[in-house]
This record gives C-alpha cells, structure tokens and sequence, in this order.
C-alpha cells in the first residue's frame, strides 16, 4: 500500500509538474504540444548531470545541479517552439509535434554517440545512474521520499501565487485570452508569450527528470517518456487550466499509472489475472473517458493556438 | 500597366521551393549535428544516406533495395494521406500512428489466426483503422475533445491492444508474430509479377500501385466532388458551414473516419506483404504515421506531392541503416526527417517572404521606369501609373 501511495505520489509530481507548464504556455496563447519532446530534453539534461557529477558530492549541490541542468535543457529546447510559433507564426500543432520526434531522435542520436565514443562495442542508448539517484532519496521507514515530491509543491503554489496573484500572471493571462486588449495598454505580447513558453519548458523539463528517475535507475532513450507529455496536456485540460485542479486530476491519473507498476503486490488484483498490458492501457482510456465528460464545459485561453498579429482588431 | 506575372507567384512553385528548402536545411543541420558527433565521417554519412538503395555495388542488388525502400513508401504514403486529408478539414490527425497499428493487428490477426485471405483481411483493416479514427471524430464532433490529444490517447491505447491481440499469434519462442507465408499463403498481397522488375523482391506487389491510385483518388475526392468542398468549408469555417447547411458533426466523424481508413489501410499493405514481422513486446508506437505527417507537410499538403515526399522521407529513412555504425546510430535520419517537419512550420513565413521579396522588386523597377518617363516628359505620366 506505502508503495501504491509512493509511486502515485511520484508520477502525481511529474504530471503536475508538465500540466502547470502546458498550463503557463497555453495561458499566454500558445499551445504546446511538444511537451513530451521538452521532456525527453530535460531528462537527458539530468540524466547527463547525474553521470557526470563526482560521486561523492554532497546531496544538496547534486540536487541543484540535477534540476538545473534539466530545467536549462528543457528552456533551451522550448525555445525552439518559442522562434516558431511567436515569431514566425508556425502552425503551433505541427512543430510540437517535430519537437516530440525530434526530441526522442535528438537524444538517442546524441546518447548512442556518447556511448559508442567510450566504449566502441556499446551501441545503446541507456543512460545508467545508480548512485547518483541514492542523492534524490530519502527513506522514512519503507517510504522512499524524493525531493522531486517537495520541489513539486513548492512549484504548483508558486504557480497559483504567480498566476493569480502577480501582475506578471494576470498580465500573462491576459495575453492568451485577448492579445490585442493587452496590448493596447502596454503590454509587450510577444515577450509575455515567450515567457510562458520558456517556463512550461523548464517545468516540462524536470518533470521529464524526474519521470526518468521515478521507478528505475537507467534509462533508454530511444523510448522517449512513452506519451506522459501528452497525458499531462489531458491532466491539464481535466484541471481546467487552473493550478489546484489540476494538481487533484494529476493525483487520479498518477494513482492508475501507479498501478500498471505495483498491481502485482495486491492479491485482489492478481487474483482477476488481467494482462498487465491492460494497466498500462488505464491512464489512458480513463482520460479520454474524462476528457469526453468535462471537454463540452471547459474553458481554453480564447487565444491559444492563434499567431498574434497586431492587425487584426 | 500590366506586367509579365513572375514564375514565383505561382502557388504550386512556392510549395516546391519551400519544401527544397526545407530538406536542404534539414540536411544541413543533419550534417552539422553528425560533425559535432565526429567530423571524420560525417560527409561519407550524409551521402550514403542520400544514396540509400545505390550503396549496394551490384545492380540487381540496387534494384532489390530500391524495392525495399517502394514497399515501405506505400504505408508511408498512406499514412500522408490520411494526415493531409484530416487537415483539410482542419483536423490534426496526429493518431495515423494509432490507426496504422490498429490496422496491423486487425488484419494480421485475421490472416494469421483465422485464415481470411489477404482482400478480407485488407477490407477490415481499413475499416479498423476507420473505426478509430472516428472515435476521434466522434469526440471532436460531440464533446469537444481535443483530436490531438485524443488521438493520442489511442495511439497508446492500440499499441497496448495490438500487442494484447497478437500475443495471440506469436511464435512460441519469439516475441514476433508467425510468418505470414508460410502460416498462410493466401494470406500474403498478391505481386502481380512485380517483384520479378525489382531483382526477384517477392514482397513487391500490388500495394505500391494501388497507393498510387488512393493518393489520385483523394486529390479527385478533395478537388472535384461536392462532398470535398464540403468537408473543405467545414474545415475552414465549421459556423459557416453550418450555417449553409452543411452537417458540420457528420463531416468531422466522416473525415476521421476516412483518414482512419486510409492509415489502416496503409498498415495492411505493408504487413500483408510479409515484409516486417510484428514484435509483441513494442514498447513505443510504429514510427511510420508520424514520418507520414512530415510527407504530408513536406508534399505541400497536397495527394500528388506526398508521393513524391513519402517517396523521399523513406528514401533517407531507409538509407539511415547505411551511414557507418561505428560511428554514428541509425536514428540520424530520424533526427533528420523530424528537422524537416519543424522546417515545414516555416513554409508559410518563406512564401511570404518570397511574395514581399517580389513585390519589393517589383516596386523598385516601377520606381526606375517612373523615374525614366519623368526625364523624358511629365505628359505621359498621368497615363502610367502603379496601383500595385
């Protein structure tokens, strides 16, 4: 049970953590779907930082690097959707879209290179980090608590406070529902815009660290973060685009996911003899069970998805 | 005053323009990310990537590879297919990756564990594919689902049901499906003595003309019916169509229904030939129905021009197994066929850039012809006069 509660904590945390980044760049008027690119991005960023920080350093700096280095890799990499969308009015859907492709390729290229450059016969694309991932954990009893699950509260209240409480939130909100309102007192859409894509990349980026980092200790790259990307779009839009719902709908979908890991350990569960197969299919079925339920309702950003031009009155 | 329309306006060259240079772009940074990697090899790799099938030194070999590369062009071009055909209709259907593999297993399942000959089998696995793709639709149409997202959902969810299903039919000591050949002859898609053209390639056959045919009958569905223009009016303006009478929810359900059908379709013509068996144990969805959204974008969205792309991104696909492995994966041509689909985000920007960078001239010589007629007398000048 500690485990089935662990576990859902854990995937909850990466799943607020890309929601409320798909949530800041939708609130500013661009859709970003490449979530799951920025992802694979920032968990090659910490993936890297963990192989390469000295073992013996102290939990505390290797924790700070860990999410830096993530956080930077996934700003860096939104920045592409950043130049596309909000400077050259790119179709939004279609360059998330290469962003996961590219993401997931970029990164098995990059790590097989790394790879085979140290040891000629090694051909794939795993990152290990054992040791480095002692850093991230702290044991209280059988509970494995990791920092990441603290990191992530922190966040989704700075999130509210910013969001609501902010007059660089409120202005960012304001972008996405009606850009040419905002600017006619002043505000600087495009700037607006790419701060909010430049912090979903950075939450989207450590959430993709800390989803590599939630059950397993190595990591292959060629599998990408298997659509957890897009599962937090559909957290997001379930929690309607606000922070605290969003955080409840990220607790459900992160329980089914928790169970396609640890069903086993209930003798209900195994005693039904269902394919494992079938939990991992859960999340997803129950999302497009509850996105079919709360879509008719839902309130998007009104300008999400649309170029702004300063024209169009 | 009329001038002599510059062969750049046309629509149809910028398209191609725009997609020449979205490849040598793609290629360029492929070229430099193969440099950072290691500068020695990097120009060999590029080229035998391009080179694909004539890296082989015998021609009958060249022939055979270049037949290999055909028959994974045909699922390629349907998958382009069914993305340009949804975005037409303003649907981004990103669940062709979802709806290939739903077509696979149904129609895998039905040669390898019931025994229906390949026609059958062919039918149903569109219609499979169909049946997904209007779920989406279905979403869409009646509770405001975002396609993207739930097509994405069932992508995963058909992986999952398709490794569920074959599980069944799977080897005993494998985690690939039984050969389709032997397990049932009459299972596999006829060649039609094709495959004798390509050096003895038993697995090229009917499927590559027939994807030829699909692609012409979709630029005649879009361009020349009644029911074309209409899915097109929904996609551009669903109120509108409303308004005119159009029944905008049907359209939605139908489009899907038909890029589902041409997706699925696509995976029976390849896994029906025999070529590639299915392992049960994938853990990520089939490349080919996101390549085919990078063939759609990259043939100017338009059914003739995906045969061509489709042809060209599985071209490079294929030659991605030939760059030098000691050095460099595989995957470097996906990492190039993804580049150029985000360059295709930037069509739109060259056209235009192309269209200011006319009329920019444009105005330049009507400035200097002005400038002449004002020299040589201000008579004429009333007469001659740019609106443009």
């Amino acid at each position: 049970m500690l485990l089935l509660i662990q576990y859902t904590l854990i995937f909850a945390s990466v799943l607020i953590l890309v929601a409320l980044g798909g949530c800041f760049s939708e609130h500013s008027g661009v859709i970003n779907i490449g979530l799951e690119g920025i992802m694979v991005l920032g968990a090659l960023g910490g993936a890297l930082a963990m192989k390469f920080l000295p073992s013996d350093t102290n939990a505390f700096v290797s924790v700070v690097c860990i999410v830096l280095a993530s956080v930077l890799a996934g700003m860096i990499y939104s920045l592409l959707l950043a130049v596309a969308a909000i400077n050259f009015n790119a179709d939004q859907t279609l360059v998330g879209t290469a962003m996961n492709l590219l993401g997931t390729a970029g990164a098995t290229v990059f790590v097989k290179a790394m790879n085979t450059a140290a040891d000629s016969s090694n051909v794939s694309s795993e990152i290990e980090y054992v040791t480095a991932k002692q850093n991230l954990i702290v044991n209280i009893g059988s509970f494995e608590f990791n920092w990441f699950m603290l990191i992530t509260l922190v966040l989704l209240v700075a999130s509210w406070i910013v969001l609501y409480r902010t007059r660089f939130g409120l202005r960012l909100m304001a972008c996405g529902e009606h850009p040419q309102a905002a600017d006619s007192v002043g505000i600087n859409v495009y700037k607006m815009r790419y701060a909010g894509v430049l912090i979903s990349g950075a939450l989207g980026g450590l959430g993709g660290i800390v989803y590599i980092t939630a059950g397993v200790s190595l990591w292959k790259f060629e599998n990408g973060v298997a659509g957890f990307g897009f599962l937090a779009l559909a957290v997001m839009i379930f929690g309607g685009w606000k922070p605290v719902r969003i955080a409840l709908a990220a607790l459900l979908f992160g329980l089914f996911r928790a169970l396609s890991n640890v069903y086993s350990g209930f003798d209900i569960l195994v005693a039904l003899n269902i394919p494992s197969t079938v939990y991992n299919m859960l999340p997803y079925i129950i999302s497009l069970i509850v996105l079919a339920f709360t879509s008719k309702t839902s309130r998007a950003p009104k300008a999400e998805g649309i170029p702004y031009d300063k024209g169009v009155r | 005053m009329k001038q002599k329309r510059s062969i750049l306006r046309n629509k149809g060259v910028q398209s191609l323009i725009s997609s020449l240079l979205c490849i040598l772009i793609g290629l360029l940074v492929g070229y430099i990310a193969l440099l950072i990697i290691n500068p020695e090899g990097a120009w060999d790799s590029i080229i035998a990537i391009l080179k694909n099938f004539l890296n082989a030194t015998k021609p009958s070999i060249q022939l055979k590879n270049l037949g290999n590369t055909l028959v994974k062009t045909a699922p390629l071009l349907m998958c382009a297919l069914s993305v340009l055909f949804a975005y037409k209709v303003g649907l981004f259907n990103i669940g062709a990756a979802g709806q290939y593999v739903i077509g696979a297993a149904t129609c895998l399942y039905l040669t390898l564990g019931a025994g229906m000959p390949w026609w059958a089998a062919f039918i149903i696995a569109a219609l499979a594919g169909g049946v997904l793709g209007a779920i989406s639709g279905a979403l869409k149409a009646y509770c405001n689902v975002n396609v993207v997202i739930s097509c994405i959902m069932l992508n995963w969810i058909s992986l999952y049901g398709a490794n569920l299903i074959l599980g069944k039919v799977k080897e005993a000591t494998s985690p690939y499906t039984l050969v389709l050949s032997s397990t049932n002859p009459g299972g596999v898609i006829p060649s039609l003595g094709l495959g004798e053209l390509f050096g003895g390639n038993q697995y090229v056959g009917l499927a590559i003309p027939l994807a030829i045919i699909v692609a012409i009958l979709i630029w005649v569905l879009l361009e020349k019916t009644k029911l074309g223009y209409e899915l097109k009016a929904t996609g551009l303006n669903p109120n509108a169509a409303k308004y005119c009478g159009m029944k905008e929810r049907r359209n939605v359900i139908l489009t899907m229904f038909i890029a589902g059908a041409l997706a699925g379709m696509g995976a029976a013509m390849f896994y029906l030939t025999g070529y590639e068996q299915w392992q049960t144990t994938q853990a990520s969805v089939p490349a080919m129905g996101f390549n085919g959204i990078a063939a759609a974008f990259l043939g100017g969205l338009n059914p003739i021009g995906a045969i061509f792309a489709s042809y060209f991104i599985q071209h490079i696909t294929s030659g991605g197994a030939y760059v030098d492995l000691t050095m460099y994966s595989s995957q470097t041509s996906d990492l190039i066929s993804s580049l150029i689909i985000y360059l295709c985000g930037f069509v739109l920007f060259f056209k235009s850039f192309i269209d200011t960078r006319l009329d920019r001239k444009q105005e330049k010589e009507l400035q200097k012809a002005r400038a002449a007629e004002d020299s040589a007398g201000d008579s004429e000048d009333n007469e001659k006069g740019g609106d443009e």
